[in-house]
């Protein structure tokens, strides 16, 4: 398993799916996609105008744009809608609710702007809820790769299963992780480091920043396993067992420390009964208009807190 | 290619009657259930199961068959009524309605009940289903059509424009949508609750051809059916259905209270009368 340095070129992980969504479609007729009058800033724009005859445009209206995605789903289309993270699970939860999860239909949702990666939006427009809403939802996939690459091969799975599938983006650019022919699976953990000392759990991302922790660590002498646990549901629990076998676990996202990955991981190791926790991730507070990286400072996502939570649990 | 039922104005009148009779048999002994919304829908429902839709109980997922969504999905009885009349289910299913594990769930639910085509139950929802239904038809180039049926306090939903804006847009002429027009709702009449203005109009702002009829005539009813049956002029259509919530049963029609009870001992005995002379 290569970990690329974290020099490495950047690319938004939107650009991922807007760049595979294409190929898939050409693969697959059935293959839709569902805009929201947001396909530019979702990068569905080249998949419009290369298969103008799979895409279509509700306009600005989440509700309906679940509900025309189920009818197109019962007749053995593929449609992925494409919108914001923020109104992808919050706007349209309840059409996602009972026409996609409640029939099982094979609908994806496709979401860019995940966590604080719209800085610049404001705390609106920034999706801290949705991987927590959508995992309590039964029949629902929720996934969130790490980079571009892990993204791109990410979104072709979801189109490969059946069945409601949630893939949140960034809307910025994030490092590039992973080498270009890395395989991920739908519900298995990516191991990008074994390690005995202390485990760290980390998706979407902050898995670079993880990774810098992590490289620091064992500058130290601290031997560190690393997982990219870019499915949060289903959970991939025998990775988490593993990590409960080490006792010290880290768990690290762009999400709303309620309910996303951090709260996840809890509930495995809550009933494997042994093993510390500490969630690093967004402190149940709205954010604001600024720098992603103050953002990130603001609620303890930095690579210096993993690297201090690290040293107080061992 | 539609395959129209061969049947009479007269026999669909016998058969709605039976229909009401069935929806009535099920919500009496499941003491649960939707009677007002079903009565209402009942006679469109029975034209569009035994005369309209190109459809086929033994292959209920054949994918060139019309679709029903039945949107307002509370008044389910009367489609279970009518899948169970076509033998989608065995006819003995009526005597599990709301029951555990049965095909007729409280609100319909197309991975327990054959013949459903989308599951619904929270109002709003099922004309956007029905309008990907059509577009996914417009793509194939498919000839089947989606009809929905809508309940007038349903479109106080802010989806239902959401979803007829939609369906002009993409000039879904192969969508039909019923308003059944009953003037009540839960908690009191359309006018109380939500004044519904002029469907039609409407309907038509948003570049929809529309019809208005009387939802109990069946002569008006097949008419109308014909009408938009050959009207391909890239519009949807809608008809609006004046009825009367409870219809067929005396003492529940236009009777609020009827929205979501079901009849004791006594009324159904007086109902079952009222419904069986209906046909005499």
């Amino acid at each position: 398993m290569s970990v690329k340095k974290d020099d490495m070129k950047k690319i938004a992980t939107r650009q991922g799916f807007g760049d595979e969504i294409v190929k898939l479609g050409k693969e697959n007729k059935n293959i839709m996609v569902l805009d929201i009058d947001i396909g530019k800033s979702c990068k569905t724009t080249e998949f419009q105008k290369q298969l103008p005859k799979q895409h279509i445009n509700v306009g600005i209206a989440e509700q309906n744009g679940a509900g025309v995605a189920a009818g197109l789903a019962t007749t053995g289309k593929i449609p992925f809608i494409s919108t914001y993270a923020v109104f992808g699970s919050l706007r349209m939860a309840e059409q996602i609710r009972q026409e996609i999860c409640y029939p099982n239909l094979n609908v994806k949702i496709a979401c860019s702007h995940g966590g604080l990666t719209p800085a610049n939006d404001g705390g609106s427009h920034q999706g801290i809820e949705d991987m927590g809403v959508l995992r309590t939802i039964p029949n629902m996939t929720v996934v969130m790769g790490a980079d571009y690459y892990s993204t791109r091969k990410l979104v072709r799975q979801a189109a490969e299963i059946y069945g409601p599938v949630y893939l949140r983006f960034t809307r910025d650019a994030v490092p590039v992780i992973y080498d270009e022919d890395e395989e991920f699976v739908i519900g298995k953990a990516k191991e990008l480091k074994q390690g005995k000392d202390v485990a760290i759990i980390a998706n979407g991302d902050t898995v670079c920043l993880a990774i810098e922790a992590a490289n620091q660590l064992e500058e130290e002498g601290v031997s560190v396993k690393l997982l990219d646990m870019h499915t949060i549901k289903p959970l991939d629990k025998q990775a988490v067992l593993d990590c409960v076998d080490i006792g010290r676990i880290i768990t690290v996202e762009d999400h709303n420390v309620i309910n996303g990955l951090g709260s996840a991981v809890c509930e495995v190791v809550a009933e494997a009964g042994k093993g510390k926790v500490r969630r690093i991730g967004i402190q149940d507070q709205f954010g604001q208009s600024a720098p992603y990286e103050k953002l990130l400072e603001l609620n303890g996502i930095t690579v210096e807190n993993i690297i201090m939570n690290a040293k107080q649990l061992l | 290619m539609n395959i129209l039922k061969n049947i009479s104005i007269e026999e669909l009148k016998q058969k709605a009657a039976e229909l009401r009779q069935t929806v009535l048999t099920m919500i009496y002994e499941a003491q649960s259930g939707h009677p007002g919304g079903s009565f209402s829908a009942a006679d469109v429902v029975t034209a569009l199961y035994f005369k309209e839709t190109n459809i086929d109980p033994k292959n209920p997922r054949w994918e060139d068959r019309d679709r029903f969504v039945l949107s307002k999905g509370h008044a389910c009885p009367a489609q279970y009524a009518a899948l169970a009349m076509l033998g989608y289910v065995p006819y003995e299913t009526i005597h599990k309605l709301r029951e555990y594990g049965s095909p007729f769930q409280g609100h319909p639910d197309m991975k327990k009940c054959p013949g459903i085509d989308i599951s619904t139950g929270s109002l709003g929802q099922g004309l956007s289903c029905g309008v990907g239904m059509a577009i996914a038809g417009k793509i194939d180039e498919k000839n089947y059509r989606v009809f929905v049926m809508v309940g007038d306090g349903e479109c106080n939903e802010g989806q239902i424009w959401e979803a007829v804006q939609t369906a002009a847009k993409y000039k879904l002429d192969n969508l039909v949508v019923f308003v059944d027009n009953n003037g009540l709702q839960l908690d009191g009449t359309t006018d109380e609750i939500m004044p519904t203005q002029d469907f039609e109009d409407k309907f038509r702002a948003f570049g929809f051809e529309t019809q208005r009829i009387d939802g109990h005539s069946m002569e008006q009813i097949v008419s109308v059916l014909d009408f938009v049956r050959g009207q391909k002029n890239g519009k949807p259509k809608c008809i609006v259905l004046d009825t009367v919530k409870g219809k067929g049963v005396s003492f529940m029609e236009n009777k609020c209270n009827w929205h979501g009870v079901a009849p004791n001992d006594e009324e159904y005995e007086q109902a079952m009368k009222e419904l069986r002379a209906s046909v005499q």
